[in-house]
């Protein structure tokens, strides 16, 4: 057992990641020296992961409150009405340490911890959604982290029970030495039973239910805020294991306990565990709290306070409960085969008092702790904007179907469905559109709504230009959400970024959340939960900014929406927005070109709700057969995504225009869709289009069995296929397979 | 037709099986926890739903197999009575004794989901006598731990007794390695009890009952079930 009474030395301070100064701030705060379990409790309290305390002053400048918002940041999950007396419960966080160091684990406990997050709140998750992202495939781990991430995901959805129904995944060698594990859960709730993490009520029993504390994950917050170096594996014990089981049964309890009326205040145990609990629960309703620690149970005996303290074991929650109904409460809890034991109660001193076996191990101002953590203004610059590369300024090294072909191969753009064949996507069967889509849609209970949810970032755009890569991730996932029939309602964040001790960092951190703020407002698409990950950096190399999106939206009947297969030949083809031939950041000039270069594409806001707003309302009309947002790879990597899953081709005229043929195939210019309609119904809807303002063509015409573009050969279904499922599968089964076949 | 389902801890496609009977059958099954002794008066056909009960963590169903209410199963499967088994409910029959063989991991060693054909065997039982003779049939795989296997007696019995359901194929029937998803022997995806009054596959035919959500091809099996 660690013993309390050890001397504080200034290298024990820097193990527990404070630094010198804040450590003054902890001694003139309760102006005496502190005990090992404090410290450690200020530790777990004042890293970067729990306190924010570099990213809480620019986090302020978003928007987070619509009249559709029922609960912004802050809580557990972010909250919004849905209509009919139903909520939806939704939230991103990232794992991204952990699952470098063991994917698997790292992995199933992100997961474990989102779903965690959205129940603890009185919702069912109905849905699960990751943003991913891997070194370059050449990197001698990304196979292996690959294998283990997505078998952790789906080891613990599966398990769990929630379809995982979308999500993004992307490789580039600055997520070498740091990939990114960002997990999103989605729940339903009656939207006038949502329970909080505000305790009341003073000499309240304070509830410790789900799985024995073990000495499994501690320190895990504070090696989640500090760099990796070459030792990082060293760092394997403070990762956690995931037991999806144990969190069935922790759900299946939590939502039956809440019927019973007798939950006054819960919140799950997470980051820096019992701690982060007990002190929330306090702070936030005002009240001190006393823990005794010899009643919490132990997976091993003779654990200390301090480590009882910092454990980030899993599939834990904390509740007040109401004293007259301890014993019902109880009863559900053993019906379920799980821990249940009081081991402590609200007080009225404003105090966070942990006693262990009667002596007192810590004895904090509980309001302080949290309240009064650092609080960063780092400094921060803006780097050198690259410059607008004129389309016309580059020669193309291959012809447009060949660079197609390619790309649509290729690791970023290539099919995900060897990833996600690995989650049970149609458990629940209410999945209406599965992976693949530009937004998943799930059907809410028994219908007629349904919601669109998607995640999405483009972080080469962000790395150029942090405003409109922010901006141009919200309107990604708006645009998304928009393509299925979706009106999209509010966002969930997971911001990942690298050291921000380095200024460069941090200035790409604040242009994101300007970019990001920017359009959450034009687009009326508020903040309502989200996460930060900062120090995603190796031996001094950071991460590419990565604010990945996770966007929701509402669909009021869910049979009306739309799907990005082609449905049938001899339909017109239509382009909505305004095609320009932005070719600076394309995929098309990095993964053809060889050029990781220029400005990214602008966003305009005002056209992108414009034009979103008009496709919607004619998937509403059910005028369109077929919609597709176009992103990564322009306008010929879309008709080909239009093509592949409908199996049917169609013939695109060539430009009109001189501009060079590669900016009109692969430019990646924003706010466009693609469409298809009867020929007729085509015309009436170009027509309107004019008289709303909308930039829309005619520009082919679907059928057969291939993609012809403009004047060049036409490209077979097959062929785009074949390039676009194989690789992953192939990349997967390793280089050696390649030799062995 | 009184239906009850089975819920042990770790179940989780019980509300998914509980819509399906209740839009197929037109009746609402009732539920039963796993450490009850009996099952409800008159019931004629007992569930057990997919999942992860006891998270898998020995072998998939091993636990659940010796489950308090398997005695009531067994001794209601021995009656004539029915039962069905999907997923993990066909791996809690092989493991309770009520069929032969067993469920061994995937042979790529992933867990698999997406839609699959199926070949309907025969049309003469009380789980398929809605499907038309031949038919192929769309519904869901979701299994990490679906590869049937049994000794060569077994599998000659089950295929010279006609005890094989269902069979992994292509979208015109043709049975083949590259249409087989788990390496199941003779590419088999459920199998009858001797009396054809208890069916194990391991596919969803609970997830394909509505044209919204994949299709309607698992229908057939919960209409079937109606006339019991």
């Amino acid at each position: 057992m660690i013993p309390n009474a050890v001397a504080i030395t200034p290298e024990l301070v820097a193990e527990h990641g404070l630094k010198p100064d804040e450590y003054q701030r902890i001694l003139d705060l309760i102006g005496r020296v502190p005990t090992l379990t404090e410290l450690g409790i200020f530790s777990a309290m004042w890293n970067e992961h729990c306190s924010y305390k570099s990213s809480r002053l620019h986090l302020k400048t978003l928007p987070t409150s619509a009249p559709w918002v029922i609960q912004g940041p802050g809580e557990n999950a972010g909250v919004i009405d849905i209509g009919d007396g139903m909520a939806c419960v939704f939230k991103m966080e990232s794992h991204n340490h952990p699952s470098y160091i063991e994917p698997y684990q790292g992995a199933t406990t992100g997961v474990g911890g989102i779903l965690r997050d959205v129940f603890t709140m009185g919702a069912r998750p109905i849905a699960a959604l990751n943003a991913l992202r891997f070194g370059s495939p050449d990197h001698p781990k990304t196979r292996h982290l690959v294998a283990g991430v997505v078998a952790g995901i789906g080891g613990y959805g599966n398990s769990f029970g929630v379809p995982t129904v979308g999500g993004q995944t992307g490789f580039h060698t600055r997520y070498d030495g740091n990939i990114l594990v960002n997990a999103m859960a989605v729940g339903i709730a009656k939207a006038d039973e949502i329970f909080y993490a505000k305790a009341t009520g003073v000499g309240n029993p304070i509830v410790y239910l789900g799985s024995k504390t073990g000495r499994d994950g501690i320190h895990g917050a504070s090696m989640a805020s500090a760099a990796f170096d070459d030792k990082s594996e060293e760092k394997r014990p403070t990762v956690q294991v995931g037991d999806p089981f144990a969190e069935k049964l922790l759900l299946e309890a939590c939502l039956e306990l809440m019927q019973t009326g007798s939950v006054i205040a819960i919140q799950d145990m997470g980051a820096a565990g019992l701690t982060c609990s007990a002190v929330e629960m306090g702070a936030k309703g005002d009240l001190g709290v006393e823990l005794h620690l010899e009643n919490v149970p132990c997976r091993e005996e003779g654990m200390s306070a301090y480590e009882m303290m910092l454990s980030e074991s899993q599939e834990r929650m904390l509740m007040v409960l109401d004293p007259a109904k301890e014993k019902q409460a109880e009863a559900i809890f053993r019906k379920w085969g799980l821990d249940f034991a009081v081991i402590g109660y609200t007080t009225d001193t404003l105090r966070f008092v942990v006693k262990h076996h009667g002596e007192v191990m810590a004895d904090l101002p509980i309001k302080e702790l949290g309240d009064e953590a650092p609080i960063y203004d780092r400094p921060h610059i803006q780097n050198e904007f690259p410059p607008a590369i004129p389309a016309e300024s580059v020669k193309a090294p291959l012809s447009t179907a060949e660079a197609l072909v390619k790309l649509v191969g290729s690791p970023d753009l290539c099919s995900k469905r060897w990833i996600w064949e690995q989650y049970d996507h149609l458990i629940l069967g209410n999945t209406v559109q599965k992976p693949g889509g530009d937004a998943a849609v799930v059907r809410v209970l028994d219908g007629p709504k349904g919601l669109a949810m998607t995640c999405d970032v483009t972080p080469r755009y962000c790395e150029a230009d942090p405003v409109e890569g922010g901006k141009q991730a919200v309107a990604e996932a708006w645009r998304n959400i928009t393509a299925v029939g979706g009106l999209p309602l509010a966002v969930t964040d997971n911001l990942n970024f690298g050291n921000p001790e380095r200024p460069h960092v941090m200035g790409q951190f604040v242009g994101c959340i300007r970019g990001i703020g920017e359009a959450c407002r034009a687009l009326d698409f508020p903040i309502v939960s989200g996460n930060v990950s900062l120090y995603n950096e190796t031996n001094g190399v950071g991460i590419l900014p990565t604010p990945s999106i996770g966007g929701v939206g509402i669909l009021d009947d869910v049979k009306v929406h739309a799907s990005l297969a082609f449905k049938a030949a001899g339909e017109a083809v239509i382009l909505v927005g305004e095609t320009k031939g932005h070719i600076g950041q394309s995929v098309w000039l990095r993964d053809v070109c060889g050029r990781e270069e220029g400005a990214p594409p602008p966003v305009d806001l005002a056209v992108e709700k414009r034009n979103g707003d008009f496709v919607r309302a004619l998937i509403k009309a059910r005028r369109v057969t077929t919609v597709h947002d176009l992103s990564d790879g322009g306008l010929a990597v879309g008709l080909a995504e239009m093509a592949m899953a409908g199996r049917i081709g169609a013939k695109i005229a060539a430009p009109a225009g001189a501009s060079a043929a590669h900016g009109y195939w692969f430019g990646e210019d924003q706010a466009r869709y693609l469409l298809a309609a009867a020929p007729a119904e085509a015309e009436r809807i170009v027509a309107e289009a004019k008289a709303a303002g909308v930039p829309a063509v005619v520009i082919g015409t679907t059928g057969g069995d291939a993609l012809t573009l403009g004047d060049e050969a036409p490209i077979s279904i097959e062929k785009l296929r074949r390039a676009h499922e194989d690789w992953l599968p192939g990349y997967m089964a390793g280089p050696d397979a390649v030799v062995a076949a | 037709m009184k239906a009850a389902v089975v819920v042990f801890p770790g179940s989780n496609r019980e509300q998914d099986v509980i819509r399906a009977l209740r839009v197929g059958t037109g009746h609402e099954p009732v539920k039963i926890w796993h450490a009850d002794a009996d099952l409800p008066a008159g019931t004629d056909l007992v569930v057990l739903p997919g999942g992860f009960s006891y998270g898998d963590y020995l072998r998939c169903g091993a636990i659940a197999g010796r489950a308090r209410i398997m005695d009531a199963v067994r001794a209601h499967a021995a009656r004539g009575g029915l039962v069905l088994g999907i997923c993990n409910g066909f791996q809690i029959l092989v493991e309770s004794g009520l069929l032969p063989g067993i469920l061994m991991r995937n042979a790529q060693l992933r867990f698999l989901c997406k839609m699959q054909h199926l070949k309907v065997e025969r049309t003469d039982t009380a789980f398929t006598r809605a499907y038309a003779p031949g038919q192929v049939i769309e519904v869901a795989v979701a299994h990490g731990e679906g590869n049937y296997e049994a000794d060569e007696e077994t599998i000659r019995r089950l295929e010279g007794d006609g005890r094989v359901a269902f069979r992994y194929c292509d979208a015109a029937g043709l049975v083949g390695p590259e249409t087989n998803p788990n390496g199941s022997t003779h590419s088999i995806a459920g199998i009858y009890s001797e009396k054809l009054n208890v069916l194990g596959m391991m596919p969803h035919p609970e997830n394909l009952i509505e044209d919204l959500v994949g299709g309607t091809d698992g229908l057939g099996l919960f209409r079937s079930l109606s006339a019991a």
